[in-house]
């Protein structure tokens, strides 16, 4: 026992240092695998804080009073476009005698929020935004992100007043999305290399492609409305052993100077979740 | 100034470059992310002990952590460089009793050559370190080694800008021991 304390005491510094070696590494992996860490929903908000500050102070320099009203068109827009909605099932409705209810009401799917980008990042392999708008401001994780210009990312945790995006440029990040042309759908994904690049992979080589085709959201992926812009295909990379296309797209967001964005409920992803889940249990 | 006063600026102040300046740059190539907040760990004082050192770069590199989402990553890095750092010290320092006579690590108290070897090799390490951890499963050898190098050039040219911008003073203090 005392050979024991001797051996502590003379090597302290050393095992000291492995204890915060080892605790370094466990926040590290524990956090890629769960995606969520012990500490992460309080410094959210702590970092969150000093971030607004500063894009407070950076903001000042991007045309604050124009990019506001913008923002406020872009979102009155959004709401109009006929993808939020849908339809009724209206021939079960032919039948009444006195028609109750406008058959031709549509009923609101996809609530849109707006919310401001208070920190980014890009040089890493897995890259979030931080977006001032949390739980109080009806942010739920796993809820979809878009940009002025395109997809960004989804939700992945939410504190208070704020909420971190995992975005399209994070290594473990997938999302089903289709051809403009053909309707295609594949996977979109990033390899970590390169931040102006995304792959997108899965689509049958019988599809036609073509440099610069536009790339949509598919309604596959419960988290976006169809038809927002994800990206055009920059380069088709040959590759003859596969069945699929692997392509390089170019994502129509710049992540670089991302300002706003539009968090997009979907009012009806978790009854969606559950008959999918239920699903999933029957066959089993 | 107290020393301890002018490390929480520091401390402060690093972190917020980092963050707000040198991570929102749009990136010059794909290799390289420049680094200089570790610079804090280079510079502090000699006269702290070992077990300190080590801690106050676990909390520093947490920190930056919390801001960059990536808990754990750059405080390993920092551990690492912290805990190293005395052993480097022990080999370069050339003056007699360097290390009693100056409070911090720079180039008046260890010297050019010594000084310049001292960032290098702590630089080094600390990227080939931050670069494995980010890549555990990096598929080609070739971006691993020039993110590596490329990165640590681009540092290493920052923090010999930052000596030369922010030349600190040393006094030379005697009856030290």
């Amino acid at each position: 026992m005392r050979n024991v304390f001797l051996f502590i005491r003379r090597h302290f510094n050393f095992l000291f240092f492995l204890v915060l070696q080892i605790m370094a590494l466990s926040f590290l992996f524990r956090y890629n695998k769960f995606h969520e860490a012990i500490f992460m929903n309080a410094s959210t908000e702590v970092t969150g804080r000093v971030n607004e500050k500063y894009n407070n102070i950076e903001y000042y320099f991007q045309l604050k009073k124009t990019n506001e009203a913008l923002v406020r068109e872009n979102l009155r827009l959004h709401q109009l476009m006929k993808e939020n909605y849908e339809a009724p099932d209206s021939s079960k409705r032919l039948i009444l005698d006195t028609v109750r209810y406008d058959s031709a009401r549509t009923r609101l799917k996809y609530n849109i929020m707006e919310a401001k980008v208070v920190g980014s990042s890009t040089f890493l392999q897995n890259n979030y935004l931080t977006i001032h708008r949390g739980s109080s401001g009806q942010v739920r994780p796993n809820m979809g992100v878009i940009g002025p210009q395109g997809i960004v990312g989804t939700v992945l945790n939410v504190s208070e007043n704020f909420a971190t995006v995992m975005s399209l440029l994070h290594r473990q990040y997938s999302v089903v999305v289709k051809l403009k042309n053909g309707g295609e759908r594949g996977a979109i994904e990033w390899d970590g290399l390169n931040p102006l690049f995304v792959t997108l992979k899965d689509i049958p080589k019988s599809a036609k492609v073509a440099k610069g085709d536009t790339i949509l959201t598919s309604q596959i992926s419960s988290k976006f409305p169809a038809n927002i812009m994800v990206g055009t295909v920059y380069e088709i990379v040959p590759d003859n052993s596969s069945n699929f296309y692997t392509l390089k797209v170019r994502p129509a967001t710049n992540f670089f100077n991302i300002e706003y964005v539009y968090v997009i409920d979907n009012l009806q992803y978790d009854e969606q979740k559950r008959i999918e889940d239920s699903t999933r249990k029957k066959i089993q | 100034m107290s020393e301890l006063l002018k490390n929480s600026i520091r401390f402060v102040l690093f972190i917020l470059v980092q963050v707000f300046i040198l991570f929102k740059m749009p990136p010059l190539h794909r290799f390289i992310t420049p680094y200089l907040y570790f610079l804090f760990v280079l510079w502090l004082p000699f006269n702290m002990s070992r077990t300190s050192l080590i801690l106050v770069g676990f909390i520093f590199g947490l920190s930056l952590d919390y801001f960059s989402k990536t808990p754990g990553l750059h405080a390993a890095a920092c551990t690492l460089i912290a805990y190293v750092r005395p052993f480097i010290i022990g080999l370069l320092i050339s003056q007699e009793g360097a290390d009693k006579n100056y409070i911090s690590p720079s180039i008046t108290s260890m010297g050019w050559a010594p000084y310049i070897t001292y960032t290098l090799v702590l630089t080094f390490l600390h990227h080939t370190y931050l670069v494995l951890l980010e890549w555990m499963s990096f598929g080609s050898f070739i971006y691993f080694l020039g993110k590596v190098i490329a990165s640590t050039a681009v540092s290493f040219l920052l923090i010999l800008l930052t000596e030369l911008l922010f030349y600190r003073k040393q006094k030379f203090r005697t009856n030290t021991i």
